[in-house]
């Protein structure tokens, strides 16, 4: 780290005109980057906060205009949201544990070199990257299991990431040094033992890798929710808003609770009001804590391009 | 440790020194196994479903064996043409309009000397990795709507008709390629830093005694840094070349533009689950047609960058 700085300062130090340009030049790249990138998500969010006429006049550009709430109000009021809030939330919680207890469980035997039949474990893992049966032999397994249309088809067919346990054994196999487990062993520690009071205590930043990993992937996702499930009661949050933003289908119950005595054009202007609250409403808890666990995120993709 | 000694003995003695020794590694592994099987593998098996006029009533193994007729009216359907014709236009061009943009964008990054810029740029273009396929898709049709679509509100300040994005075959691929860079481009740039952070700052000290400027240090020095990383990518994304993601096209299609979108894996997942009555055994033959030709596809790519590169996967 110092030394990149002092190295930043000499480069600037020695900079030659031509470099100057260069380098302005490569600031407005990136800048333009960051621009691209922000403004859809201001607009968004400035228009979640504006009033119905202003979305539907097409006033919004950059800040909200006329300050209002109605299209939260709307999205707030509607039963669904929490329903798939709830539902999101049991998938998010249950699944993200099932998925972190199963990889460590993979990842530490894998990660022993002493362990006979190892590398035959890993081509069946990895196989799986490269080859599957696809969508509908899996979807005639759940039905064969009878896990259609109920929770466990949202949590068992995803229970473990190959790709989580491959960066999970790279790293036991780098950071939990072989002398603690000859230690361990010497004192008449249990393998058992050895991976519940060492290699978890000590693997702390692998483990909320992972657990930030899948938590996002169960929180996102829509796609075993849309094939498996039938019941309304049963929606992740993703599956509503598929309804609300893709299908354009918004329940009346949603607009009723206004006061305002809407027009035609009022009500057109709510459903577009609505999506803009909504999307807000689903994205915020995982970009609320995004900059505060950036940091593991990459370093989970690195550890996952260091080839183990 | 017994190990070398061990490999002069007997195989049965061998596995069971191991298995006494070892034993409750094999526990620990065998629940993820057990899952591997049932979720992984079993389909696999399931996959000669493809070859079987399917009944739910005989399952699977006791459906009636009719061989590759589903794959003889899928490749003779008017519709094989079309599907894998989108299927390889959309990886095609989003590998060429999205593959060099992470590149550039980590080596302007690393460039960047002003440290609280360079931060701020990469919090902002790692976030819409975050954003779920369903926001993303919601949020496309929003900005692009005739009505209310904020693109469309820009071409109108200039004076021209608004253009109904979404029900013109013409502009799916664009739409969903130019929507993907936007959304990841700055997460896949973490994976090219990581490559840029490992060069050596001495390289760069003696480049610049040399007199190389900024130009020819990215040309030089980090390129060639990059490279082992970006082969690999591109080895897998020429692999995957028939595997188009289901989520994102079946969320941005619709009927009016269906003639471009129209992809293998949506397509199966129309005739074998959507369909009325469910064509499983079809859905499986294309479906089981598509693994297949990725599997090859990536082993062979593979091997041809082993050839003709130091760089493979395996």
């Amino acid at each position: 780290m110092m030394a990149d700085a002092q190295l930043g300062e000499r480069r600037s130090i020695r900079m030659s005109r031509g470099d100057r340009v260069y380098s302005l030049f490569n600031h407005l790249f990136l800048a333009f980057a960051l621009l691209i990138v922000l403004y859809p998500l201001v607009y968004i969010i400035s228009s979640s906060f504006s009033s119905v006429k202003a979305v539907l006049s097409g006033h919004v550009w950059l800040w909200p205009v006329d300050l209002s709430l109605d299209g939260y109000r709307a999205v707030i009021n509607y039963s669904k949201t929490w329903i798939g809030y709830a539902n999101t939330l049991v998938y998010t919680v249950v699944g993200t544990g099932i998925n972190v207890v199963l990889t460590i469980l993979a990842a530490y035997p894998l990660s022993r070199r002493d362990m006979a039949g190892r590398g035959f474990i890993m081509f069946l893992m990895t196989f799986t990257l490269l080859f599957h049966g696809g969508l509908i032999p899996t979807y005639v397994l759940i039905q064969k299991l009878g896990i259609m249309n109920t929770r466990w088809a949202m949590l068992l067919p995803t229970a473990l990431g190959v790709w989580n346990v491959i960066i999970t054994r790279t790293y036991y196999q780098s950071y939990v040094p072989s002398e603690l487990l000859e230690a361990a062993k010497i004192d008449g520690a249990s393998d058992f033992s050895f991976v519940w009071r060492v290699v978890i205590p000590l693997s702390g930043a692998i483990t909320a890798v992972n657990v930030l990993f899948y938590a996002v992937g169960h929180w996102n996702s829509y796609f075993p929710a849309l094939l498996y499930l039938h019941d309304q009661n049963l929606f992740p949050l993703q599956l509503f808003l598929r309804q609300v933003l893709i299908i354009n289908d918004i329940d009346a119950d949603m607009m009723h609770d206004l006061d305002t005595a809407l027009i035609d054009e009022g009500r057109l202007g709510l459903m577009e009001l609505i999506k803009f609250a909504i999307i807000i409403v689903a994205s915020v808890p995982v970009l609320c804590i995004y900059p505060f666990v950036q940091k593991h995120f990459i370093k989970g993709v690195m550890i996952g391009s260091l080839k183990g | 440790m017994a190990a070398p000694l061990a490999g002069r003995r007997p195989l049965a003695v061998r596995v069971r020194k191991t298995l006494a020794h070892n034993w409750q590694l094999y526990v620990l592994v065998a629940l993820p196994l057990v899952y591997l099987v049932i979720f992984h593998y079993f389909p696999m098996y399931g996959a000669q479903l493809a070859f079987k006029k399917y009944r739910a009533a005989l399952g699977i193994w006791g459906s009636e064996w009719i061989g590759f007729d589903h794959f003889i009216a899928f490749f003779r359907s008017f519709q094989f043409q079309r599907i894998v014709r989108n299927t390889i236009s959309i990886s095609a061009y989003s590998l060429v309009a999205g593959f060099p943009v992470p590149i550039i964008l980590a080596i302007a990054l690393n460039n960047s000397q002003t440290r609280s810029f360079k931060k701020t740029v990469q919090l902002v273009t790692y976030a819409p990795h975050f954003i779920s396929t369903v926001v993303m898709c919601g949020m496309i049709i929003q900005f692009l709507s005739p009505s209310v679509g904020i693109v469309n509100k820009f071409i109108a300040a200039f004076g021209l008709q608004p253009v109904g994005f979404m029900g013109r075959p013409e502009w799916f691929q664009t739409i969903y390629v130019f929507s993907g860079i936007w959304q990841q481009a700055g997460y896949a740039s973490i994976i090219f830093l990581a490559a840029l952070a490992s060069v050596s700052s001495e390289l760069h000290e003696a480049a610049i005694v040399d007199g190389a400027g900024m130009l020819q240090r990215n040309w030089h020095i980090d390129l060639p840094a990059i490279m082992p990383t970006a082969i690999i990518l591109l080895i897998l994304n020429v692999g995957n070349l028939m595997s188009v993601g289901f989520e994102k096209v079946f969320l941005l299609q619709n009927t009016m533009n269906l003639e471009t979108s129209e992809v293998i894996q949506t397509f199966v997942y129309k005739r074998g689950i959507a369909w009325q009555p469910p064509n499983f055994s079809y859905a499986a033959a294309v479906g089981l047609f598509n693994s297949v030709v990725n599997l090859v596809m990536l082993v062979a790519v593979n091997a041809l960058a082993r050839r003709v590169s130091d760089t493979s996967l395996w």
